[in-house]
């Protein structure tokens, strides 16, 4: 290959793998630990929304919306006696479904009509949680959900998920799923199209992208994997209410997103991970948190828009664009370097 | 029979508010291009600003009214300054985000300085009026003429006056009022310090009816886009019927049909719609 | 003929913007569209790419009724285009924004991406091929990996028509491919220009500047208050009573 199209970096992903996998074993208590397992469900969501916000550039904000719909699925579902893992990906593909039902109406809108749209959906399924109190128990929501169905192994006996460590591995596993597939959809031709409809809409129409079909496809990934979050957390936590699919947590995760990095996939997870661990040592502020999230926004937005990470990204790209030789090695200078001989 | 006359009038109460806010909304939204959305929340604080007038002052209910409707203006154009103005040549989806930065700060102060728990502004025209059959009290008919009052006045400012004929000139032709020499700045201060304003006036006259709660602004506002969009963007008399017409929708469906889920016939409203037309019902363009 | 508009009209709410035009466009030529501002130039390639709908007329490509297509559905019948303000992907790189051009001539979906399945490999070879002919041809293999916005005005125009080339379009539409450059730059634009005629690509082109189009095209059309006045080889049209009246105290007659 002469020219590296979609680059990926292995080893610093092993790395991180290796620190993930040992957390168990570093973490100081249970609350801590809580918190941990809260943050990798909140960092799928937020990796998730990514990919509508971030790469595609429809800001949705009915992401809680569908995190809320994998919720009340699998809460439903599983205190009903079916299977977790059947509740589980069900609940996801119904999020998903739903997803497309909407998308199509919202996303022939742009920019603000878009946002303003899916906010709208977000609160329906809000009020829809808050008053069919038949289905979803009204205002108190639904306690008393099982823990994941136990996975049945020959030899070994059998997995359950009681503990806190098989619960952190639980989501841990999901959360990877989630990193992997964006990941795939990113450094492809397919995460360049996204990006194509972020960056000119209309020049993505010319170039021959079926520009709305790519917007659905974005946004149904999204809402599965939002939820997909949703489901395990209600499994896991145990109890969900109308407050589980409420638009104040699209804007936590809008600010992790935005914090991290928009449009990266480190910086949804840093963001997801930093600011709940951050906001745990200063409890002293716990009253100001939304306050000082607020300013964060403005601050961000305007001097920074593509937070923590993207800062990093575009330095790393910049250096990189200095000395090609660098990065592409050999390569470059074997073929890219003389115009004209490649034809 | 006085049950559909009573929620006629409820409705046409609600809407008095709809309109005046929906009204300041789409100066902003439709004529600046603006997505304020922190702009339920100024409403909501302006409800603040007069309670606190009223407890802590001792102010009269008229006095607190326009001492709030003043700081809501000065407010409105720190606002437009700090969160907005830095945005201008940026994605709307910038300015969007900037907006949800500034209501978060907007509820969560109202929540460290007066608590979560609503608050009630003492009323003062509690007697009951009786108009054809129909009992109210003087506070929601006062509701209802003062929106009319306040509607016709911000018609007269626009159209009338030299200040308001420019908010008209950039609403028409941006780049043209830039040329003829529009400061286009202190337009976009004017138009914002108006539209809060306004914001302010309807929180204040509806306040010794409902509860002020630091959460009240966030649905008013959403309510408010949902009017601007389907009356089409910038459209002050589709603000104003759009007002009204969501205002009756509600208090009619509220009563006959389901209170609890009143407010998704509203949101349901505007996803359909967009379905059938993605610019709102009257829309003539997109925002970028 | 590759292609053939005939009757083409586009009315904006009264206001007619291109009335009746009707011209064809032979395999490997290259066609001028010219005229004063507001002529309908634009507007003309609008209607093509199927950014507006046309009021009445149709637009065949190789005899095939291309008229009421979508623009994305255009760009995969073999017509690609170039916007008068430079249309770049801001954010991403030089190599990105090629690949992206490269994104019609490819099958794979969600799944083969998910799994990066066989298909997909030969996809993205085939695509990094393309895009380092493409670079070579633009000559901006230097730049690869920069960010676009770091490029200068006339390597962001080569960038632009670069994207165009990458899906191997049978036609492309360029809209004023020089606007705003020096003497210099527009010289080698339209060297590039006939690079591509070399290798068989039809280009019709929109053009201000009078003494490149009528050294580098085939034929000329001329709008006129979005009437066609004047069709013909570039000798033929400047010596037209029409042209030069339209033109009158113009670059390049006068």
């Amino acid at each position: 290959m002469a020219v590296r199209l979609f680059f990926k970096e292995k080893w610093f992903y092993l790395l991180i793998l290796a620190f993930a996998l040992t957390v168990p074993f570093l973490v100081p208590g249970r609350y801590f630990f809580q918190i941990i397992i809260m943050s990798c469900l909140y960092a799928m969501a937020t990796l998730s929304m990514n990919l509508i916000l971030g790469y595609t550039g429809q800001a949705s904000l009915a992401h809680a919306g569908f995190f809320g719909i994998g919720a009340y699925g699998v809460g439903l579902m599983t205190k009903a006696g079916i299977s977790f893992w059947a509740a589980l990906p069900v609940s996801a593909l119904l999020a998903a479904f739903i997803g497309l039902l909407i998308g199509l109406p919202t996303l022939r809108t742009r920019g603000s009509y878009f946002a303003i749209a899916t906010l709208c959906f977000g609160v329906i399924v809000s009020i829809i949680a808050g008053s069919w109190v038949s289905l979803t128990g009204g205002y108190t929501g639904v306690v008393g959900i099982p823990k994941p169905t136990p996975i049945p192994f020959p030899v070994i006996g059998k997995l359950s998920f009681n503990s806190l460590t098989a619960q952190y591995y639980l989501v841990l596993a999901f959360l990877l799923l989630t990193l992997f597939v964006m990941h795939r959809l990113v450094f492809s031709l397919q995460g360049l199209s996204f990006m194509a409809i972020r960056n000119n809409e209309a020049l993505a129409d010319a170039v021959g992208i079926n520009t709305f079909a790519t917007k659905i496809l974005s946004f149904v990934i999204a809402n599965f994997f939002a939820g997909l979050s949703g489901g395990i957390y209600a499994s896991l936590i145990g109890s969900i209410s109308p407050s589980t699919a409420s638009y104040m947590l699209t804007f936590n995760w809008l600010v992790y997103l935005l914090l991290g990095g928009v449009a990266t996939l480190s910086g949804p997870i840093i963001g997801a991970f930093a600011i709940p661990v951050l906001m745990e040592n200063l409890q002293f502020l716990e009253e100001y948190r939304l306050l000082i999230f607020g300013v964060l926004l403005i601050v961000v937005i305007i001097f920074s828009p593509r937070g923590l990470m993207g800062v990093i990204e575009s330095v790393w790209n910049k250096s990189k664009a200095k000395n090609p030789v660098r990065k592409a090695g050999g390569e470059y200078a074997a073929e890219g370097g003389k115009p004209d001989q490649a034809i | 029979m006085d049950l559909f006359l009573q929620q006629i009038l409820n409705g046409i109460m609600l809407g008095s508010t709809y309109a005046v806010v929906a009204l300041g909304l789409t100066l902003v939204f439709g004529i600046l291009h603006i997505p304020n959305f922190a702009h339920g929340h100024l409403y909501m604080l302006g409800g603040y600003v007069t309670f606190f007038f009223i407890t802590l002052l001792g102010f009269g209910f008229w006095t607190a009214m326009i001492s709030s409707m003043i700081i809501l203006a000065l407010i409105g154009i720190l606002v437009e300054r700090v969160v907005y103005r830095p945005l201008r040549d940026q994605p709307h989806i910038n300015s969007f985000i900037s907006a949800i930065g500034a209501l978060m700060f907007l509820e969560t102060f109202v929540v460290v300085a007066w608590g979560p728990q609503g608050q009630r502004i003492p009323n003062p025209y509690p007697n009951p009026v009786e108009i054809g059959g129909i009992i109210l009290t003087q506070q929601r008919l006062l509701v209802i003429i003062a929106a009319i009052v306040l509607i016709v006045l911000l018609q007269l400012f626009l159209k009338k006056t030299t200040p308001g004929t420019t908010i008209e000139a950039v609403a028409q032709n941006r780049e043209g009022a830039m040329l003829v020499g529009i400061n286009v700045n202190r337009v976009s201060s004017m138009t914002f310090a108006i539209s809060t304003a306004t914001a302010a006036a309807a929180a204040s006259l509806v306040a010794p009816i409902f509860m002020i709660s630091p959460s009240m602004g966030a649905l008013l506002g959403m309510k408010a886009f949902v009017i601007v969009i389907l009356g089409g963007l910038g459209s002050v008399p589709g603000a104003i019927f759009g007002g009204y017409i969501l205002g009756l929708i509600e208090a009619l469906g509220g009563g006959y049909i389901s209170a609890d889920y009143k407010d998704v016939f509203a949101f349901g409203a505007l996803i359909l719609i967009l379905a059938i037309r993605p610019t709102g019902l009257f829309g003539r363009e997109e925002v970028g | 003929m590759l292609l053939k508009v005939e009757n083409l009209t586009k009315q904006f709410e009264g206001l007619v913007a291109v009335s009746d035009v009707s011209f064809q466009v032979g395999a490997g030529d290259i066609l001028a569209i010219i005229g004063p501002n507001g002529a309908g130039k634009t507007t003309v390639f609008n209607l093509i790419s199927g950014i507006l709908p046309p009021t009445s007329g149709k637009i065949l490509m190789q005899d095939e009724d291309i008229t009421c297509l979508k623009p994305y559905q255009v760009a995969q019948k073999g017509i690609a285009r170039t916007f008068q303000t430079t249309a770049l992907f801001d954010q991403l790189r030089v190599l990105d924004n090629l690949a992206i051009g490269y994104k019609l001539k490819t099958t794979t979906g969600f799944w083969s991406t998910i799994f990066r399945t066989r298909g997909w490999k030969e996809d993205r070879d085939k695509c990094t091929q393309k895009v380092l002919e493409v670079l070579g041809f633009i000559g901006l293999a230097e730049k690869t990996y920069s960010l676009v916005s770091t490029l200068s005005q006339e390597e962001q125009k080569r960038l632009a028509i670069g994207i165009a080339l990458m899906s191997d379009p049978k036609i492309i539409l360029l809209d004023e491919p020089t606007g705003g450059l020096i003497q210099e730059d527009t010289d080698s634009i339209t060297a590039l220009i006939r690079k591509m005629k070399k290798t068989g690509i039809t280009v019709i082109i929109i053009e201000h500047k009078m003494r490149m189009i009528m050294d580098l095209a085939d034929r000329i059309v001329v709008l006129n208050y979005g009437e066609k006045i004047a069709d013909g080889p570039p000798e033929e049209v400047s010596k037209d009573a029409a042209v030069i009246k339209a033109y009158l105290g113009g670059e390049y007659i006068a």
